[in-house]
C-alpha cells in the first residue's frame, strides 16, 4: 500500500525468528555508531598496533627484509613469544576500555532516559534479548579489537614458522589470547552497560568507567599502604585480569606478570582463584545493577 | 463476542501493599475504558497484562493466552502506547518506529513501509525523519501512538492518549482511537482519567478503585436501557398527585427539590401521554429531558461505594 493512502491496516506478513531478533539491536546501534566520525577514527586508529606487529612478525621472518634494512641480526632481538602476544592482548585491551567507555553509555542511557524500555518490553522480546543485544556490539567491536587481530598474528607466526610443531607447542598462547579476551570483553560490557543504566548522563557514564578503573585501582594501593597487604589489589580491575591472563597463557608467573598496562606488581601477587573469584563478582554485581534497572516499568514499594 | 481479557483471581502485591485484589471480570468490548482515581490500579493493571509485573497470585488472560505462561505469546498481539514520555530522542521518528516494527517481528523492509505508513496515518508524515527529540508534546503522542500499530497488534493498550494534548489535537486523536475501533482489525483498552474521552471512544468500561473493581459495565447497554428516562421540570398543581397518576400508567418516578421529577417511562407509554396527564393536573411541565446515566454518574456511584466494590 502506498504511504500515502492514510488508513490502518492490520499486518498479517512473515516474522522474523524469534531467536535472531536481539540482533536488531546491535543492527541501529552499529548505524547510529557509524554517524560519528570520531567513534570511526578511533576504531580505525586502534588497528595500527596489530599492524605494527604484524610487521615485526613478518620482518622477523624475512632475511632480505632485514639485510635491506641493514640489521641482519634485528631477528634476534624481536622475539614472537608470549610476552608479545601478552603485550599485544594488554595495549588492545586499553583501547577496548576507552572503546566501552565511549560507547557503551551511549547504549542503555538514552532508552532511560526517555522511558523508552517500555517500548522494548511490551513486545515479544525479553529484558535478556536487550541486554544481549546491547552487549552484542560492544562484544563485536572489541573482539574486533582484541581476539581476533591477536589469533591473526598467531596463524601468521605459526605459518612463516612453517610448521604445525609451533602452532602445537604454543596452543596455550591461541587459547589465552581467545578466552583472555573474552573475560575482558564480557567485564567490560557488563560494566558498560550498568553504568549506563544507573546514570542516565552520557559523559557521567563514561567518566565513571574509567573512575571504577582507575580510582578503584588507586585505593587499593592506598588500602594496601595503610594495612601493609596485597589484598587492596582486589580493588584494581586491571591488576587482576593480568593474573587471569598469565595463568590463562600459561605464563611463569616469575617471569610474566600481566600484558602492558595490565599488571600486578611483581611480588604482590593474589591467588588466581581470588582474582577469579572478584572478577566474577564484579560481574554479578553488573548483573544485580542491569536487573534492577532493566524493566518495563518501575516498581514503587 | 469473544473475551479479550479475561481477569481470574488477578492479584498484585508490591511488598506488603496490594495493589490489585484478586480482580474478576470477563472483558469482551471492541473498545473497553479503564477507569479510576489516581492509585486505583489501572496502570498496574496495564503493566500486569504486558509482563511487566508478575501476579502474586490468580491470572489473567489475553484472547485465551495465559499472561503467566504464554507471555511472548501475549506481548506478540499487544500494542501499547504509554501514559509517559517514550522515545529515543536521537531516532528520527520513522526510524525509532522502525526498530520498535522490527523488535515486534517484522522483517526490515516490512518494518520500514508500515513505518511510514504508521506516521501517515497519525498525521505525521511531514516530520517523519525529524529526530524524535525536537517533536512537540501532540507530536510524541502521535509518535507513540503510531510506534504502537505499526507492528499490526490484535489488542492496544493505549495509557492516557490524550494527556497533555490541547483540543484541536486531543480532537485528533480521538478520531484515530473511533477510526481504529470502527475498523474493527483490533481491540482498545483506553485508560484515562477524562470520563469524555472514555465515554466516547468505548463501548465497555471497567472502573477500578483501591484495586478492586468499583463498577463494570457496558456503555451500549446502559445507554438502551436509559433511554425512556425522562427528568421533567414542572409548576403549579400538585405534584404528588401527578406522580400518582403516572405511577397508575406504569412509570417509575422519583421526586426531587424544586418540582423535578424524574421518571422511568414503560415502553408502551408515549410521552404526549405524559403532557396529556400534566394538562389533567394542571401541571405545566417547563422542561423535559431524555436524562440518562452518563459515565460521570456510573462513575461517582462506583467511587460513593465504601469499599470500593458495588
Amino acid at each position: 500500500m502506498a504511504v500515502y493512502k492514510k488508513t490502518y491496516r492490520p499486518y498479517d506478513g512473515e516474522l522474523t525468528s524469534s531467536w535472531t531478533r536481539f540482533l536488531v539491536i546491535p543492527r541501529f546501534a552499529f548505524e547510529g555508531m557509524r554517524k560519528s566520525r570520531f567513534l570511526t577514527i578511533f576504531f580505525l586508529a586502534s588497528f595500527i598496533y596489530p599492524l605494527i606487529a604484524a610487521l615485526f612478525i613478518y620482518v622477523k621472518h624475512n632475511a632480505s627484509a632485514l639485510n635491506l634494512l641493514g640489521v641482519g641480526n634485528a631477528n634476534t632481538l624481536i622475539s614472537i613469544n608470549t610476552t608479545f602476544f601478552l603485550n599485544f592482548l594488554g595495549w588492545q585491551s586499553m583501547l577496548a576500555l576507552f572503546l566501552a567507555a565511549f560507547t557503551g553509555p551511549g547504549q542503555v542511557s538514552p532508552d532511560l532516559a526517555n522511558n523508552a524500555l517500555s517500548l522494548y518490553l511490551a513486545r515479544p522480546f525479553s529484558r535478556v534479548e536487550y541486554v544481549l543485544g546491547k552487549m552484542w556490539i560492544l562484544m563485536v567491536l572489541m573482539s574486533l579489537m582484541t581476539w581476533i587481530p591477536g589469533l591473526l598474528l598467531f596463524l601468521l607466526e605459526a605459518y612463516l614458522q612453517e610448521g604445525w610443531s609451533w602452532m602445537r607447542d604454543n596452543s596455550s598462547l591461541a587459547w589465552g589470547m581467545f578466552f583472555g579476551s573474552w573475560v575482558w570483553i564480557l567485564i567490560l560490557a557488563l560494566m558498560a552497560l550498568a553504568l549506563s543504566a544507573w546514570v542516565k548522563w552520557k559523559p557521567a557514564a563514561g567518566a565513571l568507567m574509567f573512575g571504577v578503573f582507575f580510582v578503584a585501582a588507586g585505593f587499593g594501593v592506598a588500602v594496601n599502604g595503610v594495612q601493609r597487604t596485597k589484598w587492596g589489589h582486589l580493588f584494581n580491575i586491571s591488576a587482576l585480569i593480568g593474573s587471569v591472563w598469565v595463568q590463562l597463557f600459561g605464563a611463569d608467573p616469575s617471569v610474566n606478570n600481566g600484558g602492558v598496562f595490565f599488571r600486578m606488581p611483581v611480588g604482590e601477587e593474589l591467588p588466581p582463584w581470588c582474582c577469579w573469584t572478584a572478577l566474577a563478582t564484579l560481574c554479578l554485581i553488573c548483573l544485580y545493577m542491569l536487573a534492577r534497572k532493566i524493566r518495563g516499568a518501575e516498581v514503587v514499594r | 463476542m469473544d473475551p479479550v481479557i479475561e481477569l481470574d483471581g488477578l492479584e498484585v502485591r508490591f511488598g506488603d501493599r496490594t495493589i490489585l485484589k484478586k480482580l474478576k471480570a470477563t472483558l469482551t468490548g471492541r473498545s473497553i475504558g479503564l477507569l479510576g482515581p489516581n492509585g486505583a490500579g489501572k496502570s498496574t493493571l496495564i503493566n500486569t497484562l504486558l509482563g511487566f509485573h508478575k501476579p502474586t497470585s490468580g491470572t489473567a488472560r489475553i484472547f485465551g493466552r495465559d499472561i503467566r505462561t504464554h507471555a511472548r505469546e501475549v506481548r506478540s498481539l499487544l500494542g501499547f502506547m504509554p501514559e509517559n514520555d517514550a522515545y529515543i530522542a536521537s531516532m528520527s521518528g520513522v526510524h525509532f518506529v522502525r526498530l520498535m516494527a522490527e523488535l515486534a517481528g517484522l522483517p526490515p523492509e516490512h518494518a520500514l513501509e508500515r513505518a511510514h505508513e504508521a506516521f501517515f496515518y497519525v498525521g505525521l508524515g511531514e516530520v517523519r525523519y525529524r529526530n524524535l527529540g525536537t517533536y512537540s508534546l501532540g507530536m510524541k503522542q502521535a509518535a507513540k501512538l503510531a510506534q504502537a500499530i505499526a507492528h499490526g497488534p490484535k489488542l492496544l493498550f493505549l495509557d492516557e492518549p490524550t494527556n497533555g494534548l490541547d483540543p484541536p489535537a486531543r480532537l485528533r486523536m480521538i478520531q484515530l482511537i473511533q477510526e481504529i475501533r470502527d475498523r474493527g482489525d483490533l481491540r482498545l483498552i483506553l485508560s484515562s482519567h477524562l470520563l469524555r474521552d472514555v465515554e466516547e471512544c468505548c463501548d465497555e468500561v471497567l472502573i477500578l478503585k483501591d484495586g478492586n473493581i468499583a463498577a463494570f459495565c457496558n456503555l451500549e447497554e446502559e445507554r438502551r436501557a436509559n433511554r425512556r428516562f425522562l427528568e421533567v421540570e414542572t409548576r403549579g398543581g400538585v405534584n404528588g398527585a401527578f406522580v400518582e397518576a403516572m405511577e397508575k400508567l406504569g412509570c417509575e418516578a422519583a421526586t426531587g427539590a424544586q418540582g423535578r421529577i424524574k421518571l422511568v417511562l414503560p415502553d408502551e407509554l408515549e410521552v404526549r401521554q405524559l403532557y396529556q396527564v400534566a394538562s389533567d393536573q394542571n401541571i405545566q411541565i417547563r422542561r423535559l429531558n431524555h436524562k440518562r446515566d452518563s459515565l460521570e454518574d456510573i462513575f461517582l456511584k462506583a467511587m460513593e461505594a465504601a469499599d470500593g466494590r458495588l
